[in-house]
């Protein structure tokens, strides 16, 4: 689940070489105007819908914030990211208050569950998996084969010579934003009904999401998925041995650890984890 | 005058500001202000300390409210633990003679044995200057969003060690937190002393200034400088930049710890909610509102944001005035508002709405 | 414009507002007829503890309209000064000396949170300014301070409550769970010193964190123990997360949860999963089964009415205990005869028999919360909505 937070900041980044502390905030709001909306449309119609106003969100955020911008220092990028993550949630908690909802489940209810391999889960859980998988294979489909893809695709690699064969820089980078708030959005509604959403929800996800992405390499969306597992079982490790209250600081202590040590990651080149030029 | 105390000049007339502020402030029985005063100056120690590293030494710190809760932590559980418990055994005992443990009264008439505040505030210190070398010798070798992440995760970490240890109070924190006796005088909330107080405050404040402008002036100011300019040309000159970089991260962070062991103090309490991300943040949207590396500008940032937060100016939307200051000023003033680069934007921005109306004008014009 | 100027326009701003009592003072122009009452409140009705403090502002500001609408207190109109604490200690301390010191209320309601509560204890109590607290730690009036007092139930009678219940189920052993909040580890603390009167026996107690989003894994570990209940004390959201997670687990064992359950939202976050929760609460919540000569029958039904109609959202206990701390400063103030703030106090500890919707209060000199056992009731959730356990 963490991976596909992590994959929608390896977008951006890759494209644009910027954190996007926003990531998290995507999640969210892609999951309350998925509740607000399933009220009175059907699921996977508010579902959709949520994505797209989502991606809208994502696009206007580039243009209000990171399109005009000359040569700025990676240092401000980031600030900015957090900065737009704050304001989002702040609209959010008067937008929506600052209740707690639930998305209905996909399919079953609260209670079903299914088991596998002798371990009971629900099978919204199931939901998720299927989705991520869906994303990841998509995705890889998209750079390798569409156009669009291709284009993103080369900017991350040689901006100046993308640039050179006429590829508009700044539309990718727009494109990338819009790109990482629709996965975003889509994952938001899909963990809502397990995890339930607040509106702060979205810092300790993205937290949890920029570590999983560093620790597969910055920028190596497959071995995002594998990191996430990583983590995902870690966590699971450690609430068997852990006082509970911990939890939390063993992924960020995993998340300096990495840092510290091998700041590209377990699948991450040192080349490639060189900060990437705006 | 003598060129070398001109450089004094600006701590005087802060000195005479803060002065004359209190003036006012007591003349029209509006002591109460007082308190928020104080609050701030605490506070922009944090800030000044952050200023010196992100400003001069050009790292970005995300999690500096970590520094600042060790600190008042530290100090907190020192002072509030009891050991009346333990009170007949030889440890305690010594510790009684040699001054550093002592008894002490409560509000309900309890007596109490715990640590004295100074000790507990050598202790603090130590424990930060530990843990910002520990911290830091990573840390530095950094870069960028690198950076910036691990320090927010350090800040983190802090908030959930705090939040899920029991003798540091969890969630919520640690309250009854005595006066701190300094020189006949006492860092407490007490009424009586507030304006004593307030002097206690800002004389720590413009000591951190002293020291810092001192500090930005001297050889280790000038290394610092270059480095920030660009740390290749500055290691091919055969600066030291880790050393130097290292004991910049140390001092801000001491600078932070001091901030919170005497606003504990101050408060009587403290708690996680000292510690949380976004109180980071803050202090970082500070440092970049008052320009990176204009100590002057950062404290009087720190002064006005601080006191209209804490009297409750900005109600429910607190962090997102916050947030609104970082944008406007990360998009539009980079350096600062007080700043050359800053008042330059202001002047093209007036210079591009401009041209827009005449454009808007002469195209209706045409179009009649 | 240059940075000097910059500078000194700004100092001159910061100067001409706190100078500003100094030229503002004088009259205030028209004479009322009786000197308004100033209560403050501090409450936090945004960030980490808004499930709190946003139902305590609007019941506050609720009752306030329809105090002054009744011709105040006493005659007294009454003026309330609201700020947002967002939960944080250091504000709560800034706020509670600005409102006794400048604003100088008779009586602060509030704050929502314990730790918020501890940090102002003494200083409300220094500032001889009345202290009504809406949080749940037993130390805000243990040890007594003469100023303080707090609304909520005894977190003790909570868990009591619970292991009678479990008395009577013939239930012997039990998992316990709780959030790493002060709420939780205060409810941990009083199951384990409550349990073994009662012949109980906690098998296992586990601290998880309050934000978890996923808790099969602590209650794989309680599973494994073979308990014959679970009791969950927390706060939202991981009080709609356990009962799922038990569900999906496969653990059909009954689940008790704290008061902190008390708002239906809770519920329905937990769909099918909440069936059969049980959980001890105010009897606000099932206001409209009461028997209609139960005392607290009109004072529940009408303001859960009042309130869902104003507000359009579904009423909780929490809202209540500001609602309760409210009508305890208005008794008292009427009790006392005068609104001179050590008269009132001694009122306060005189009261008995005030009803409330955490229950009756009877104050005393020793007891700053007034409420007894029987305050609480036992709830149990059936057909999604909450019902009086039989």
């Amino acid at each position: 689940m963490y991976a596909i937070i992590a994959i929608g900041f390896n977008i951006i980044y890759n494209t644009t070489g910027i954190i996007n502390f926003a990531q998290g905030e995507f999640l969210i709001l892609g999951g309350m105007i998925g509740i607000s909306l399933s009220s009175f449309l059907p699921l996977p119609v508010a579902i959709a819908a949520a994505v797209i106003v989502t991606m809208g969100v994502g696009a206007l955020i580039d243009f209000l914030f990171i399109r005009w911008l000359k040569r700025p220092s990676v240092l401000r990028l980031i600030v900015i990211t957090i900065g737009v993550s704050i304001l989002i949630r702040e609209a959010m908690l008067h937008i929506w208050d600052e209740k707690v909802r639930t998305l209905r489940y996909f399919s079953g209810t609260e209670i079903s569950s299914v088991k596998i391999l002798g371990a009971y889960i629900s099978p919204q859980v199931l939901w998720v998996l299927g989705i991520s998988a869906v994303i990841v294979a998509a995705l890889s489909l998209f750079f390798r084969l569409t156009l669009v893809g291709r284009a993103m695709r080369a900017c991350s690699d040689n901006r100046t010579a993308a640039r050179l064969c006429g590829i508009r820089a700044s539309r990718m980078v727009t494109f990338s934003f819009m790109l990482s708030a629709a996965i975003g959005a889509l994952a938001g509604c899909a963990i809502s009904p397990l995890t339930q959403t607040q509106y702060n929800m979205g810092a300790s996800l993205a937290i949890k999401g920029f570590t999983v992405a560093i620790l597969g390499g910055l920028g190596n969306s497959a071995a995002a998925v594998i990191a996430g597992l990583v983590l995902g079982l870690l966590e699971a490790f450690s609430i068997a041995v852990l006082p509970l209250a911990y939890i939390d600081a063993v992924s960020i202590a995993v998340l300096l650890v990495i840092l510290f040590f091998r700041p590209s990651g377990l699948f991450g080149n040192r080349e490639a984890s060189a900060l990437k030029e705006f | 005058m003598n060129p070398r105390l001109r450089k004094y000049i600006p701590i005087l007339a802060v000195l005479l500001f803060v002065v004359i502020i209190q003036l006012i402030v007591s003349a029209s029985g509006a002591n109460y202000y007082l308190t928020q005063l104080t609050m701030s100056a605490y506070y922009s120690l944090v800030i000044l300390g952050l200023c010196l590293l992100m400003g001069y030494a050009g790292q970005i710190s995300l999690g500096h409210a970590g520094f600042f809760a060790i600190g008042g932590y530290t100090s907190a559980v020192l002072t509030t633990v009891n050991l009346m418990a333990y009170a007949d055994s030889p440890a305690v005992k010594t510790l009684l003679r040699l001054g550093m443990v002592f008894e002490r009264q409560d509000l309900y008439g309890h007596t109490l044995l715990s640590f004295s505040p100074w000790l507990a505030f050598i202790a603090a210190l130590l424990i930060t200057v530990a843990i910002a070398l520990i911290i830091g010798v990573p840390v530095i070798r950094l870069r960028g969003h690198y950076l910036a992440m691990a320090t927010l995760g350090f800040g983190l970490i802090i908030y959930r060690i705090v939040l899920g240890t029991g003798f540091l109070g969890e969630a919520d924190g640690i309250t009854g937190v005595p006066g701190f006796p300094l020189f006949g005088l006492e860092v407490s909330g007490a009424l009586s002393r507030r304006i004593s107080n307030y002097y206690i405050a800002w004389v720590l404040v413009l000591l951190a200034i002293l020291l810092a402008m001192n500090l930005i002036q001297s050889r280790v100011g000038r290394a610092l400088r270059s480095i920030h300019g660009s740390e290749e040309a500055a290691r091919a000159m055969g600066i030291d930049t880790a050393r130097y970089k290292l004991s910049t991260f140390v001092l801000s962070a001491v600078f932070a710890a001091v901030g919170g062991i005497f606003l504990t103090h101050y408060n009587g309490s403290i708690g996680p909610s000292e510690v949380t991300g976004m109180k980071s943040v803050r202090y970082v949207a500070i440092v970049a509102v008052g320009g990176m590396d204009n100590l002057w500008g950062a404290l009087l940032m720190s002064m006005v944001l601080n006191f209209l937060s804490l009297r409750g100016y900005f109600g429910s939307y607190d962090d997102a005035v916050f947030a609104a200051i970082l944008l406007v000023i990360m998009l539009f003033f980079p350096d600062g508002l007080l700043r050359a680069s800053g008042l330059r934007n202001l002047a093209i921005l007036r210079e591009k709405a401009a041209a827009l109306f005449r454009a808007s004008k002469s195209r209706g014009a045409e179009n009649d | 414009m240059n940075k000097t100027l910059v500078i000194m326009l700004t100092v001159c701003v910061f100067i001409a507002m706190i100078g500003s009592p100094l030229f503002a003072g004088g009259g205030k122009g028209e004479a009322v007829a009786k000197e308004p009452i100033k209560v403050g409140a501090i409450v936090a009705v945004t960030g980490g503890a808004s499930w709190l403090g946003a139902p305590e502002a609007k019941t506050l500001e609720m009752l306030l309209e329809d105090t002054n609408a009744a011709g105040g207190i006493d005659g007294h109109p009454v003026e309330l000064i609201v700020k947002d604490s967002q939960a944080s200690a250091e504000k709560a301390v800034s706020f509670a000396k600005q409102l006794i010191e400048e604003e100088k209320v008779l009586a602060i309601i509030g704050p929502s949170t314990s730790g918020e509560s501890m940090a102002i204890k003494d200083i409300c109590q220094e500032g001889k300014t009345i202290l009504l607290s809406c949080a749940a730690a037993e130390t805000i009036v243990d040890p007594v301070a003469s100023y303080v007092f707090k609304t909520p139930q005894k977190d003790s009678y909570a868990a009591i409550k619970i292991f009678q219940t479990m008395n009577v189920m013939h239930i012997k052993r039990i998992g316990v769970v709780v959030g790493n909040t002060g709420f939780g580890q205060g409810g941990k603390a009083q199951l384990e010193k409550y349990a073994p009167e009662h012949g109980i026996e906690i098998a296992i107690a586990e601290v998880y964190d309050s934000g978890a989003t996923d808790l099969t894994g602590v209650l794989t570990k309680v599973k494994a123990r073979n308990v014959e209940a679970v009791v969950n004390w927390s706060i939202v959201p991981a009080q709609s997360i356990v009962p799922k997670n038990m569900r999906q687990l496969g653990m059909n064992v009954p689940l008790f949860q704290s008061h902190g359950f008390g708002n239906i939202k809770y519920v329905e976050a937990a769909g099918e999963a909440a069936e059969g929760i049980i959980f001890p609460c105010g009897r606000l919540l099932v206001a409209d089964v009461l028997p209609a000569d139960h005392p607290q029958k009109d004072v529940l039904v009408s303001y859960k009415s009042e309130y869902e109609s104003r507000y359009g959202e579904d009423v909780s206990t929490f809202g209540g205990h500001a609602y309760d701390a409210f009508i305890i400063l208005k008794a008292a103030i009427e009790k006392a005869g005068s609104i001179e703030t050590t008269a009132v106090r001694g009122a306060i500890e005189s009261l008995q028999g005030v009803v409330g919707t955490a229950g009756i209060f009877n104050m005393s000199a020793r007891d700053h919360n007034g409420l007894g056992l029987d305050s609480f009731e036992m709830l149990t959730v059936k057909d999604g909505k909450f019902v009086l356990l039989q």
